[in-house]
This record gives structure tokens, sequence and C-alpha cells, in this order.
């Protein structure tokens, strides 16, 4: 890949918007962030809740619960660990530039992704348990909009949507397993690699590796529902945008406050997003 | 302020005059502060005096529980504020570093100063006694590492975070408190995304970022020790020269 035109390609916003369809089809995720931002489930969510839990229908009201909040986590690493696959099979990743740095970073990630899967399973008792949940059909093209698989681009866009994404909810699902400390301590063990991921891909784009505010980096404008409430920077009262460190060092930019704190992201918000790649 | 004097009254744990005006003093956002700090007191089963951090047989300890588990984080981030303030201020910091390099270590030592500074607000807050139950500041010694050398600097940075991202993994079992918890998850992700980008810097094409040596590789699990390891760790890298002890911290 040509590394100037790749560079051009994410000075706008156009990315993914050139064809009506993809407008059209970013403009449904706008509409659920919308819907999100006021607090309210958009109507049709909990149909699409059903599908991201097929095979339990009632997994959806049980978010909140410890075997929820793994199934969710699964629905959100099944996603994952398929997009990654398809990517690594369909030769879009480049394998020799960078010093194969992109090749290396995305197969990393996928090994990831992969034993999160089989670890999740595990953790709901076996794909034989009750608590199991299947894995969903992806459609990554969403309705034929993207094309992550040939456009390079649009593949890193989506992998640093996906990231950003799993981060975030993780962290809404901490609350959830309390109660069970051995869970809550994998879950944080699997957060932070999908932290360290999102630093790797933001970077890789050209990013810094932590959110600022709540910039969607170079995403189309649909897409920010995943940053949204990034740029909060109230944490327990404490307003993290005025912080001095004195004559100790340099200022502190008020910018950095929200750089410092991730923020979580409900169940239904996570599956909001997954669901759109969900046939 | 009306609403914080009659909190005071009500509440014994504010009956110390001084480290209340410091504390509605602190920032124009202290009434939050304080009345979190109260509801806590007011909602929640006592804390057992014994286990709150504070000077122990001469030495301060950080306590357990929440409380135990929040300074314990104050301490960590003490040690990484004063690093990167330390890289920043260095003499070869703008000739040593690339302007990537400068950037990312930048942003770090933003992001470490505002960590250490929320927990000492949130302490101060949440204390029932800060005066005498806030961890002092550290005093720190880093021996002959040279802050202005590029591998010796990033060396120790992945060293920080990847020891900040285990602690933090690890204890985030032992908090009781929901909010707590999500706190310690906005901060966690953030210093993963630290420890990545300062491997990425150290080694770019590579799978470092998320390397083999860290993350499990056949769980895909990240780091997670308990803060007494974590303490052993930290404690021979030597460089919190004040003495403090975690007598209750598992």
């Amino acid at each position: 890949m040509n590394i100037l035109k790749f560079i051009e390609s994410f000075a706008n916003d156009n990315l993914m918007l050139s064809k009506g369809s993809r407008r059209d089809s970013f403009g449904q995720l706008g509409q659920l962030g919308k819907g999100l931002a006021l607090a309210s489930v958009p109507f049709g969510l909990s149909a699409l809740t059903n599908k991201a839990f097929a095979a339990n229908g009632t997994a959806a009201a049980a978010t909140n619960t410890p075997i929820g909040a793994l199934q969710l986590a699964l629905t959100l690493e099944y996603l994952e660990n398929e997009f990654y696959a398809m990517a690594l099979e369909s030769g879009v990743v480049p394998a020799s530039e960078n010093g194969g740095r992109d090749r290396k970073v995305f197969e990393q990630i996928s090994a990831h992704e992969s034993d999160h899967v089989a670890f999740l399973i595990a953790g709901l008792g076996g794909s034989g348990s009750a608590n199991f949940v299947p894995k969903p059909t992806f459609d990554f093209t969403v309705g034929g909009a993207f094309d992550p698989f040939h456009d390079y681009p649009t593949f890193l866009a989506l992998a640093q949507a996906f990231e950003d994404t799993g981060v975030r909810a993780y962290k809404g699902q901490a609350g959830n397993l309390i109660t069970q400390p051995e869970l809550l301590t994998a879950a944080l063990q699997i957060h932070s690699v999908e932290a360290r991921h999102a630093s790797e891909v933001r970077r890789l784009r050209g990013q810094k590796g932590w959110i600022v505010g709540n910039d969607r980096g170079g995403l189309p404008e649909a897409a920010q529902a995943i940053y949204d409430g990034e740029q909060n920077t109230t944490q327990a009262g404490f307003n993290t945008a005025s912080v001095s460190n004195g004559s100790a060092g340099p200022a502190i930019p008020a910018g950095a406050g929200s750089e410092a704190f991730d923020e979580p992201i409900t169940g239904d918000q996570a599956v909001a997003i997954a669901s759109l790649f969900i046939v | 302020m009306k609403n914080e004097v009659k909190i005071q009254e009500v509440n014994p744990s504010f009956t110390d005059r001084r480290s209340f005006l410091k504390i509605s003093g602190l920032t124009m956002v202290g009434t939050g502060l304080l009345i979190a700090g109260c509801s806590n007191d007011d909602d929640g089963p006592a804390p057992n005096e014994n286990q709150l951090p504070g000077v122990k047989n001469g030495k301060f300890d950080l306590g357990g529980g929440d409380f135990g588990v929040l300074t314990y984080a104050y301490a960590l981030e003490q040690l990484e504020a004063d690093f990167y303030t330390k890289v920043v201020n260095s003499s070869g910091f703008n000739t040593n570093f690339s302007i990537e390099e400068r950037a990312v270590l930048t942003d770090l030592y933003n992001h470490e100063v505002i960590h250490r500074e929320f927990f000492k607000a949130a302490l101060t807050s949440a204390l029932p006694n800060a005066s005498t139950q806030l961890l002092p500041t550290l005093a720190f010694n880093y021996g002959t590492l040279n802050f202005s050398n590029r591998t010796q600097v990033l060396a120790t940075a992945k060293a920080l975070e990847d020891t900040g991202v285990a602690a933090y993994n690890g204890a985030g079992k032992i908090i009781t408190n929901p909010d707590y918890l999500v706190l310690a998850g906005k901060i966690v992700s953030v210093e993963a995304r630290h420890a990545s980008a300062i491997r990425s810097l150290i080694n770019p094409n590579s799978k470092d970022f998320a390397g083999d040596d860290i993350i499990n590789s056949s769980t895909g699990l990240d780091a997670a020790r308990n803060p007494s390891v974590i303490l052993g760790e930290v404690g021979r890298l030597g460089f919190i020269t004040t003495p403090f002890t975690a007598k209750y911290l598992i």
C-alpha cells in the first residue's frame, strides 16, 4: 500500500462515505447513538439484543448479572475474533511494509481474541452449558456499505472502533462481576489486553493511543456513538481538566483530563454497536 | 457552601475543622467531593478503625479495604507522576528523544500527574480524617538512572506501566464499592494504552505492544498481581525512599 495515499485517505471524514448506501448505514449507527444519548432504549433494540444472544431469549435481561456480563463479552469477542481471522485470510493486511508491522500486530491481536473466545466459553461452562451463547452470523460489510477485507483503511477504522468499544464494554461490566472475584479479575485481564490493542491500532492509524475528548479520530461522524461520553472530566467530583503540577513541571493542558480516564458503556450500548454487524 | 457547613455539623467525621477547610478549599468542585465522602460515611458500615491508612508503629501503613487499595494506587501514581516529571524536565529530553517519543512521554506525564492529583483529592474527601490518614507525599531516588538516556527511560517506563496494569488488575477484586471499581477500571485501561505505546516505541515493528512476555499466550490474559507482590517488586526497584507498610493488603 502507498503510505501517502493511506494517510491522505484519512485527511477527511469521507472514508466509507463515498457511496450513498454507506452514508445510510452509518446513519443507522448515528440514530442508535442519539437514542442512547437520550438514555432511552431505541425502538427495536430488544430485537437486536435477541439477535446478539440468539440461543437464550432471557440473556438480554440477564446482562446485569455475572453470566450476562460473560455472555456479552463472548459476543463481542466472537465479533472481534471473526473480524481479524477474516482480515488475515483476505490478505488486506499489508504483509511486508513497515518491517511487517501491520501483519505482526494483527496476527497477535487475532491470537488474543481467539484465546478470549475459548476462555469465555470455558468460563460459561462450555458449549453444552445452558449459559452458552453461540456465535452470531456477522456481516462486517453492513449490507455492502463497507469493504474492510479489501480496503485497508476501512479495516483499520473498524478495528479501532471494535477495540475502543471493547474497552468501554468490559469496563461497563466490571460492576456486574463484583461478587465474583475470579471472574472479575479475568475480565480485567482481558479488558487491559483490549486497551493495549486499541492503543496500537490507534497508533497505526496515526492517532494517539488514548482517546482525546470524544474525538472519533477520523472515523465517520456516525461512529460518534462509540466516543460519546469519553470527554468526561468529572471523576468522583474531581475536575481532571484543571490539574496543575505547580512549579515541578510543565503545565498540564486541560485536554489531558479526559485522556487520562477511559469511560464505560452499558451492556445495552455495547449490544447496540455490535448489532450493526450482526445479521 | 451552605450544604457543606450543614454536613460538617451532623457528621462526626468532619469535626476536624482544619481538614474540612482543606477539602472545601480544594477546587471549585469541592462540594461534590465532600458530599461523596459523607454519603459514604452515612450509608456504609463504619470502617474498621484498625485498617484505616495512617501511621502505625512509626511508619505509614496503607491500610486495608477500599481505602487501602485507593491509598496503594495513590502511592503507585505518585511514583509514576514523579518519574515522568523528571523525564520531561531532563536536560536531554529535547535532544535524545524523537518527536513521537516526546509527544508520548509528555502525554504520560500529564496523565500520571492527573491520576496522582485525582487520588489525593478523592482520598482527602473520602477518608474520615485525612489529616492523619492521607498518604504523605513520598520521596524518590532513582539511583544511577539517567533521565536523559532514551533506552533507560523507555525501559523504566515500560516496567512502571506494565506494573501499573498488573497492580490494578490484581487489586480490583479487593474493592467493594462499585464506584471505586469503575474508577480503577477507567484508569487501568489508560495505563494499558500507555504500556502498549511505550512497548511499541521500544520495538515498533513487532508484537511487543501486547507481547507474549506480558500476555499469556494460551489464555490471552494480561498480568494481575496482588498488592503484596507488586509492592515487593516496587520495593526492589528502590525508587521509593519513604518507608511505608501494607499490613492489611493481600
